[in-house]
C-alpha cells in the first residue's frame, strides 16, 4: 500500500507528465487561456487516463508481451511490435465509448466534457502514460494508481497555468513574447517549481 | 508548378513554422533535446514519418470516405511509426533505448496528423510528399537549435565533442546545469519564438486585453 501512495505522489508531482516529460504540450498551451475550460479538459484527461492506462497494461501483460499468450497455448508468440497500433486503437475506442456512455446516461457531464473528448485521442499525455506504464513494467494495481496520478498531475499543471495566464492579461508583455512566447516562459518557471518536489522521499 | 512545390517545401521552415507559429508537435520532442545526437535521430524519424504519411494519405484521398478518415490516418501513421521504431531497434539499439517512449509518441505528434488532415487529404501526391518534408524540416530546425543550445551550455560539448572545455576537465567553462533540466527547454523555445517574432513582425499575436488603449504612447 505504501508503495502505491508513493507512486501516486511521484506521478503527480515529481514525474509530472506535462512539466517534466513535456507531454500533451499542444493542448496544454492551447487550452490554458481560461480556468473553466482548463478544469473541464483536466477532468476529462483524468477520467480517460484512469481507464486507458490499466486497459492497455492489461492488454500488454495478457496478449502482447513475449510469452503472454501462454494461456492460449501459444507460449512462443511475441506480439510486442503491435503495441503502438493497439494502444492508439484502444485510446480512440475508449474515448468514443466514453462519449457515447456520457451522452446516454450523464447528459450534464457530457455537456461539460463533450467538446474536450475528441481532443484527447491525440493528446500525447494519454499515450505517454500508457507507454511509460508498459516500459516500467507496472503491475495491474500499479498501473491503476499511475493512470490516476499522471492524469491528476497533468490536470493540476493545466489548471495552474490557466490561472496564471488569466492574471497575466493585465500585464504589459513585450510584443514578440505576446501569447505563445510568454506561455512557454511561464511553463518553464512552473516546471522549476515542480522540480522542488524531486528531492522528496516518502 | 515549380513555385508551388518550392513553397510547400520551404514555407514551413520559417514563415509558417509548425512549432513557433502553430504550437504543434512540441509535445514529445523536447525531452530528447538535452544533447544533439538523439535530437538528430528524432528529427530524421519525424521527417520521414511526416513525408510518408502525407504521401500515403494523399494517394488514397479520393477513395477514403470522410467519416472514417481520422481513424484510417491514425492507423497509417501508427504503422509507419512502428516501422521506424523497429528499424531503430535493429540498427541503432542504444539510441532506441535513449529515445525510449518518445519514438512511439510520434504517433500523437500533432504536426503529422495536422498535415495529413489539412494538406495531404486535398492535394496531389508529389506536393504532399514535399509538404511532409518541409514541415519535418521546420520541426527539425527548432529541435536542432534547442538541442545545440542545451548541449553546448549544459555540458560544453556538441555531438559529444568538447567545444568549451569544462572546469572539471581543467578548462575554463563552468557548465550551466539548468540547461540539462526540463525547464530550460521551455525557456529556450520561448526565446526562439521571441526572436522569430521580432524578425517576422506579422506573426506577433494581438494582446487580448488592454487596460487602456493609449498606454504605450503615453509612456513615450
Amino acid at each position: 500500500m505504501g508503495d502505491h501512495v508513493e507512486l501516486f505522489i511521484r506521478s503527480v508531482f515529481v514525474e509530472n507528465l506535462a512539466l517534466s516529460f513535456f507531454l500533451g504540450m499542444c493542448t496544454f498551451i492551447a487550452v490554458s487561456k481560461r480556468i473553466n475550460t482548463a478544469i473541464g479538459l483536466g477532468a476529462a484527461v483524468v477520467v480517460v487516463q484512469l481507464i486507458t492506462v490499466p486497459t492497455n497494461a492489461f492488454l500488454y501483460h495478457y496478449v502482447l508481451e513475449e510469452g503472454a499468450l501462454g494461456w492460449a497455448g501459444l507460449p512462443d508468440v511475441d506480439l510486442s511490435f503491435l503495441g503502438l497500433v493497439t494502444y492508439i486503437g484502444v485510446i480512440a475506442a475508449m474515448v468514443q465509448v466514453l462519449e457515447m456512455v456520457l451522452d446516454r446516461y450523464f447528459p450534464v457531464l457530457f455537456q461539460a466534457l463533450g467538446i474536450y473528448l475528441p481532443l484527447i485521442t491525440v493528446n500525447c499525455a494519454i499515450l505517454g502514460g500508457t507507454l511509460f506504464s508498459v516500459e516500467r513494467d507496472y503491475t495491474m494495481s500499479e498501473s491503476v494508481v499511475y493512470g490516476l496520478g499522471s492524469g491528476v498531475g497533468w490536470a493540476l499543471a493545466l489548471i495552474g497555468l490557466a490561472g496564471i495566464r488569466e492574471k497575466l492579461k493585465y500585464s504589459d508583455v513585450p510584443d514578440g513574447l505576446q501569447g505563445l512566447g510568454i506561455a512557454f516562459i511561464i511553463v518553464g518557471l512552473m516546471s522549476l517549481g515542480f522540480m522542488a518536489f524531486a528531492g522528496i522521499q516518502l | 508548378m515549380r513555385s508551388t512545390a518550392k513553397r510547400a517545401l520551404f514555407e514551413p521552415v520559417i514563415d509558417d513554422n509548425p512549432v513557433t507559429l502553430h504550437v504543434l508537435g512540441i509535445c514529445s520532442a523536447l525531452a530528447v533535446t538535452t544533447s544533439l545526437l538523439p535530437s538528430l535521430y528524432m528529427a530524421l524519424a519525424l521527417t520521414s514519418v511526416a513525408a510518408l504519411a502525407n504521401t500515403a494519405v494523399s494517394a488514397i484521398r479520393k477513395v477514403l470516405p470522410s467519416s472514417i478518415r481520422i481513424i484510417v490516418q491514425m492507423t497509417i501513421i501508427a504503422s509507419l511509426v512502428i516501422v521506424v521504431d523497429q528499424l531503430l531497434k535493429a540498427f541503432a539499439y542504444n539510441m532506441s533505448r535513449e529515445l525510449s517512449v518518445f519514438v512511439g509518441l510520434i504517433i500523437t505528434n500533432c504536426i503529422i496528423l495536422g498535415r495529413t488532415e489539412s494538406f495531404a487529404s486535398s492535394n496531389p501526391v508529389g506536393l504532399s510528399f514535399l509538404d511532409g518534408i518541409g514541415n519535418g524540416l521546420g520541426y527539425s530546425v527548432i529541435l536542432i537549435i534547442v538541442a545545440s543550445t542545451r548541449e553546448l551550455l549544459g555540458s560544453g560539448t556538441l555531438l559529444g565533442i568538447t567545444i568549451l572545455p569544462t572546469v572539471a576537465d581543467g578548462g575554463w567553462y563552468n557548465p550551466n546545469g539548468l540547461m540539462l533540466l526540463p525547464p530550460s527547454a521551455f525557456f529556450v523555445i520561448g526565446f526562439i519564438i521571441w526572436a522569430v517574432r521580432s524578425w517576422k513582425v506579422e506573426q506577433v499575436e494581438k494582446p487580448e486585453f488592454r487596460i487602456h488603449e493609449v498606454h504605450r504612447t503615453e509612456a513615450l
